[in-house]
This record gives structure tokens, C-alpha cells and sequence, in this order.
């Protein structure tokens, strides 16, 4: 396939910067709801693309509309009340255009989605092995057999024990660390192009966790999935990602490779959060967390939203939005901050001091 | 500091399983906490740590004397309060408070704000009612909302808010132990933050001692003084925060901290972290003798298998650990036993 891999398919990117073909490409998304009190624009104007075989990381706190954005690109949103913009270029097509039937069909076989909570997402009158045929039939004309052999097939691929006995089970005999497998196992049942998984460990303890983000890494190097990934944990994005995109309020705050972001920090709410981690460290100080909490999207603050809770805040920041524009010398790194680059720059470097000193 | 405010000796709290409607037979029990002792000194933070289903907010719900213990004893300011009944038992109670997880659920969403924080007041029967309002009102300042807040609802709140909210609750009677069970897991990390200075700086100010239960152990090593490590109804490794996250001792604790996650790309993809096998089994039938033996990559079958470790000193500083093979230096990249090192 034409551009499936790095270096093969280069072309002039719409923003004047070069990028790889890429497998979604979304432009400027645009998700607005009605609600009884008004619009809320819970995404406002985000842009990425996620190559093969690579992990693109949204951070952020609740409600600053990560989940909203994939869920728009899934076709998800309840149509009465949503209106989107932009455009989500899948394989050549804007998904946001397809017609409904059209979208069934490429959910769930060529882009498909973990869920946050393994609890509620498995329907618990079902068993799994039927749930897990279920979306294997929906896609394709096979047999009960056969579907039943594939689903046994990704049980065990995810590490199920004695998986041929749990079949036909229900999913209140499994532990949460297991039924997450079990969501992990029916997202990758048809082998899909795009995974979108929206905090896949937050309900999970620390080793099940390190168990699940294992199992996702190993499936992704064998299937060259690419994967989006949905979390507020930092150290999980430290773990897995290529690319990261904070979002603020609705909007892009910084974005750029895993290095830039962590490293590099441009935007003073990206500091916030790395500031905000109780690590080695801070052992005995005052953490330094982000005054206050996000604003309501109902009645966003004019100018740049982050400037409320912004210790950098200046006058410009109360009237005036930042341009999303990139950072001198880098092709993907992104800020939308008003600060000069020599304070961003000196900024970044003292948080790095600060932060990652004695991690490890 | 060096007195012992909470002393727990051989905790034990098991639930039965029962079948038949009648005749309620026991068939099986749940020995949610299997034999805990542990203290905690006045002014001190006790973080208690595991995976879920290990017992640590059933342990706590029992110090609260919420939960009758099933054995065991728990002697709190000098008073064993294992069986306190009627009267003394509401002299105790207001001593201690809980600080609960779910900000969410844990407030009455039908009560308004100022009622809520004053209920303990109200129940124990503490000052005249304009007393109760003014302290109330200073509360809300001292955890950081406003004192106009008094007359609203909780929905009006936002998490964090309302874990603050939470926070006021259990400080209205001033007790000396406040017992938090994962206050700060439900929220995002910069109010995670603002909680745990919050935390930090009311247990300056009110001399408060905490027991400080979650699962995060960065948060956990932030706030406590002395860790415990929980598995399956057992504490297995005790010790203050910085010699417990330098130095592990047992194979349990040594695979949670190498599964938490770094905030450092570099650093994170550079080390091998010690993925544990499985789920922790269940409490009704739990594996004899060592309990983390079938996950243990030091196990040793004719040791851990049948003979049961019991918590023994591990160096200075008051570190204990339940272990057989413990570890011997930190970090490891493979926690399994080096070759030849058995005893059998």
C-alpha cells in the first residue's frame, strides 16, 4: 500500500511541514452540543495524524474533550444533538461525511475502541465467547465455528488461561484485569488498522496495568496496529507514546513527539502537570499544582483559555487567543502559548532540572 | 511523637459464605483480613498499599470500628475499643473520621453543604447551632472554599471540591485519626495536588495522624511516613517511605514499584519492569502458607509452599517483611532468585 511505511510515501503536509501519509489524518475538528443551558464546544479546532504502527497519546484533565474527539472520529456522538466540523481522513475517506451504514462498517473491523471501564463496557447477560462472535459475524460471512475459533484465537493472544474452558462464561466470573483483556481481545478480533483506546488501565491497579500496556505493546508490534491512547496518567505516556497532544478546555495546548513534550515543554499547562506528579523528587515539599479547575465550556474565558490558572498570565493572554503555531526548529512540535520563546525555552529547561532529575 | 496512637495486633475479619435460606449453612469464608498487626504514632502518616481485594479498606473499616472484627485487638489512645459498645463506643467515634474515595457518592446530593460537614457536630451533640454554623463556616475556609458555599448542594461542586467538602467532614470534630481511603484516586492530577497539600498542610496544623490508603504509590510515598504493603488479608512489608521504595525486601513490593509507571520517556523505556503473572487469588481458598507463593518469582517449593513467613525485622528502623528469599539489593531487573542461591 502506497505511503504504508515511513520514507515511501512523503508528501507537502497542508501546513507547510512534511509528514508521512498517514493512516487518520484529522483536520481542525470541530465538535459542538447542544444543551439545554446552550453550545458547548467541547473540541475546538484539533488537528493530528497517527501513522502505522505508531501511538498518539491525548492528555489531559476531565472534560477538556479527549474522549469527545474520538468519539466524533467513531461516529459516536448522539447525531440529534452534535453538530462536527473539520474533516477525519481515514484510508481516503472523511469519516465525519460517511453515512451511518457505511460507518458500521468500518467500526469495529478497521477502527475500533477499548473502553475506559471493563466493568460496564462487556454486556453481562451474554457470555463472552458469544460477544466476541458477535463482532467477528458482524464483519464478515463466516460460520459460528469459525468465529468461535478466531475468538478463541484472541483469547489466548491476550493471555487468558485455559481460554477454551472461559469461552462460555459470563463476564461477571472474570476479574477486572481479565475482563479488560477480554475488551482488548473483541477490539482486535478483526484485525483493525486504528485502535482507539480511551484509559484503558485507569480502573486497574498498578501491576495489571504494567500486564495490559505489555499486551498492547506486543500487539501492536505484531499486528502494526496504530494506536490512539486516552489517559491523564504521564508516566503511562512516558511508557508508550510517539506522540503526544495536551489538550486545554477544548483545545490543543502543545503537541509534538514524546521528547518535545516531555523535554521541551512549550506550554505553561503542560509544566502544571508534570509539576502536579508527586515524584522522588518532591519528597518532603509543597507539590505545585494548577490553581483552580478548568472552566466551563458553556462560557469559555476570552483570550487564552489556560490564563485563569496560568502563573505566566499577561495582559495579551486575557484578550487576545494564542496561535497553535510551531516551535522554531521542530517539524511537529506545536504551542499555543503567548510567552517568548527565550522564557519558554529557560522554563522548559528548569522544569526538566526540577522533575526528572532523580525519576528512576 | 514516639507514642502509639493506633496499635493493631492480629486483625482478623472474615465474612461468612453462606447457602441455604433457612438454616443458613456456612460453607466457605472470605478471610478479607487474615492476621494485621501494625501501629501508627501519634502524628504520624501510615500508608497502606496492594492491589484491590487485598483487604486495606476492609482493615480500615474495621479500625473505624465500622465492621466488627472477627479476632484480634485494636487499642486506640491506650484503649482497646475491639468490643466498645453503646455509649463508650460514641465516645470513640469522635475521635476518629474517614475521608472517603468517591467525592461523588460519598455526600448526600438531598443535604446542603453546611449540613453535611455539621452533621458529626449535631450527632455528638457539640455546641449550640450558631456555634455550629461559625465553625462550620471557618472550615470551609480552612480547606480552601468559601465560606458563602454554606447554603449549597454538592452537585454545585466539582470533584475536587467536593473531595475538599470531604476533607471539612472529618476535620468538624477535630479527631485524632483520620482514616483516608483513596481520597485522591478519582481525581485528575493537578487537583490530586491541590488534596494532598491540602492534606499535608491540616496535618501540620491540627497535630492529625493518618492512616492514608491508595493504590497510586507515588502518591502514597508523597504524604506517609512509615508504608505498608498489603496482599491478599496480609501486611508483607513494612517500613518508613524512603527505606521501603529504596531498599524493598519482599518480591511483592519489589514487582508493584517496578509496575508503576515513570513520567521520564528515557527512564521508562530504558528499564525492564517485572510484569507478575495472574490476578491475586481469592480470599476464600487462599494458597497456603506463603500467599503470594503461586506469583512469586522466588519461589521455592518445599519452603514457601509449606512453611508460613512471619514479620520479622529486616534491618533497622523498624523494617519488617514476611518473606523467605528476600530480596538482596534494589533495583533488579529479574527479581528471580540468583541460581544456587536456594537453602531448600
Amino acid at each position: 500500500m502506497r505511503g504504508s511505511t515511513r520514507g515511501s510515501g512523503w508528501a507537502s503536509g497542508g501546513l507547510g511541514r512534511l509528514t508521512a501519509v498517514a493512516l487518520l489524518d484529522v483536520r481542525d475538528l470541530k465538535t459542538q452540543f447542544r444543551t439545554d443551558d446552550g453550545i458547548v464546544g467541547a473540541v475546538d479546532g484539533v488537528s493530528f495524524s497517527v501513522e502505522k504502527g505508531k501511538t498518539l497519546a491525548i492528555v489531559g484533565e476531565s472534560g477538556c474533550g479527549k474522549s469527545v474527539t474520538c468519539l466524533t472520529i467513531m461516529g459516536l456522538n448522539p447525531r440529534a444533538k452534535t453538530v462536527s466540523t473539520g474533516e477525519a481522513v481515514f484510508k481516503g475517506r472523511n469519516l465525519l461525511e460517511l453515512p451511518p451504514s457505511e460507518l458500521r462498517t468500518v467500526r469495529g473491523s478497521e477502527i475500533s475502541m477499548i473502553f475506559q471501564d471493563p466493568m460496564t463496557s462487556l454486556n453481562p447477560v451474554h457470555s463472552i465467547g458469544k460477544q466476541l462472535r458477535e463482532a467477528v459475524q458482524l464483519h464478515a460471512e463466516t460460520t459460528k465455528a469459525a468465529a468461535s475459533k478466531r475468538a478463541l484465537e484472541m483469547l489466548k493472544a491476550v493471555g487468558i488461561p485455559r481460554a477454551e474452558t472461559r469461552l462460555e462464561d459470563y463476564p461477571h466470573q472474570f476479574s477486572g484485569g481479565m475482563r479488560q483483556r477480554v475488551m482488548i481481545a473483541m477490539a482486535l478480533i478483526n484485525n483493525p488498522d486504528l485502535l482507539i483506546a480511551d484509559e484503558p488501565t485507569t480502573a486497574l491497579d498498578v501491576t495489571t496495568q504494567a500486564q495490559i500496556l505489555k499486551l498492547m505493546n506486543d500487539l501492536q508490534r505484531d499486528f502494526g496496529s496504530a494506536i490512539i491512547l486516552i489517559t491523564h496518567d504521564l508516566g503511562v505516556v512516558a511508557e508508550t507514546a510517539d506522540e503526544v497532544l495536551v489538550m486545554y478546555a477544548a483545545k490543543p495546548a502543545e503537541q509534538g513527539t514524546y521528547s518535545d513534550v516531555f523535554y521541551h515543554a512549550h506550554h505553561p499547562y503542560t509544566w502544571g502537570l508534570m509539576r502536579s506528579l508527586p515524584r522522588l523528587a518532591t519528597q518532603g515539599q509543597e507539590l505545585k499544582p494548577i490553581a483552580g479547575s478548568p472552566p466551563s465550556l458553556l462560557r469559555p474565558p476570552p483570550g487564552c483559555r489556560f490564563h485563569l490558572r496560568c502563573p505566566y498570565a499577561m495582559e495579551v493572554c486575557r484578550t487576545t487567543e494564542p496561535e497553535f503555531a510551531s516551535v522554531e526548529g521542530s517539524d511537529l512540535h506545536r504551542a499555543a502559548c503567548h510567552l517568548d520563546e527565550a522564557t519558554k525555552k529557560r522554563e522548559a529547561e528548569t522544569l526538566v532540572a526540577e522533575t526528572m532529575a532523580s525519576t528512576g | 511523637m514516639a507514642e502509639d496512637l493506633l496499635a493493631v495486633q492480629d486483625l482478623e475479619k472474615h465474612f461468612p459464605v453462606t447457602r441455604g435460606i433457612i438454616f443458613q449453612k456456612e460453607v466457605a469464608r472470605v478471610r478479607a483480613v487474615d492476621g494485621v498487626s501494625f501501629t501508627i504514632k501519634k502524628g504520624e502518616t501510615l500508608g497502606v498499599v496492594g492491589e484491590s481485594g487485598c483487604g486495606k479498606s476492609t482493615m480500615a473499616r474495621c479500625v473505624m470500628r465500622l465492621l466488627d472484627s472477627t479476632g484480634g485487638s485494636i487499642v486506640f489512645d491506650g484503649q482497646d475499643i475491639t468490643k466498645l459498645k453503646g455509649s463508650s463506643l460514641m465516645r470513640i467515634r469522635r475521635e476518629m473520621m474517614m475521608v472517603f474515595q468517591d467525592p461523588y457518592a460519598s455526600l448526600n446530593p438531598r443535604k446542603r453543604v453546611g449540613a453535611i460537614i455539621g452533621e458529626a457536630l449535631e450527632v455528638h451533640k457539640i455546641g449550640t447551632a450558631a456555634e455550629n454554623k461559625k465553625r462550620v463556616q471557618e472550615l470551609l475556609d480552612v480547606v480552601g472554599l468559601n465560606p458563602e458555599h454554606y447554603n449549597r448542594f454538592p452537585h454545585e461542586f466539582s470533584g475536587g471540591q467536593r473531595q475538599r467538602i470531604g476533607v471539612a467532614r472529618a476535620l468538624a470534630i477535630r479527631p485524632k485519626l483520620v482514616v483516608c481511603d483513596e481520597p485522591v484516586s478519582a481525581l485528575d492530577v493537578s487537583v490530586q495536588a491541590q488534596i494532598l497539600n491540602l492534606l499535608k498542610r491540616l496535618q501540620r496544623e491540627f497535630d492529625l495522624t493518618y492512616m492514608f490508603i491508595a493504590h497510586d504509590l507515588d502518591v502514597v510515598r508523597h504524604i506517609s511516613d512509615r508504608v505498608a504493603v498489603m496482599y491478599l488479608g496480609k501486611v508483607v512489608e513494612v517500613a518508613e517511605g524512603s527505606e521501603l521504595y529504596d531498599h524493598p525486601q519482599h518480591p511483592y513490593t519489589g514487582a508493584l514499584l517496578s509496575a508503576i509507571p515513570i513520567p521520564n520517556p528515557d527512564v521508562a523505556r530504558a528499564r525492564k519492569p517485572v510484569v507478575l503473572e495472574g490476578d491475586v487469588p481469592s480470599p476464600i481458598n487462599p494458597p497456603s502458607a506463603c500467599r503470594f507463593h503461586p506469583r512469586c518469582p522466588r519461589f521455592q517449593a518445599g519452603t514457601c509452599d509449606v512453611d508460613e513467613p512471619q514479620l520479622t525485622s529486616a534491618g533497622d528502623n523498624g523494617h519488617l517483611k514476611a518473606c523467605h528469599f528476600p530480596l538482596e539489593s534494589w533495583p533488579l531487573s529479574d527479581l528471580r532468585l540468583p541460581s544456587g542461591a536456594s537453602t531448600g
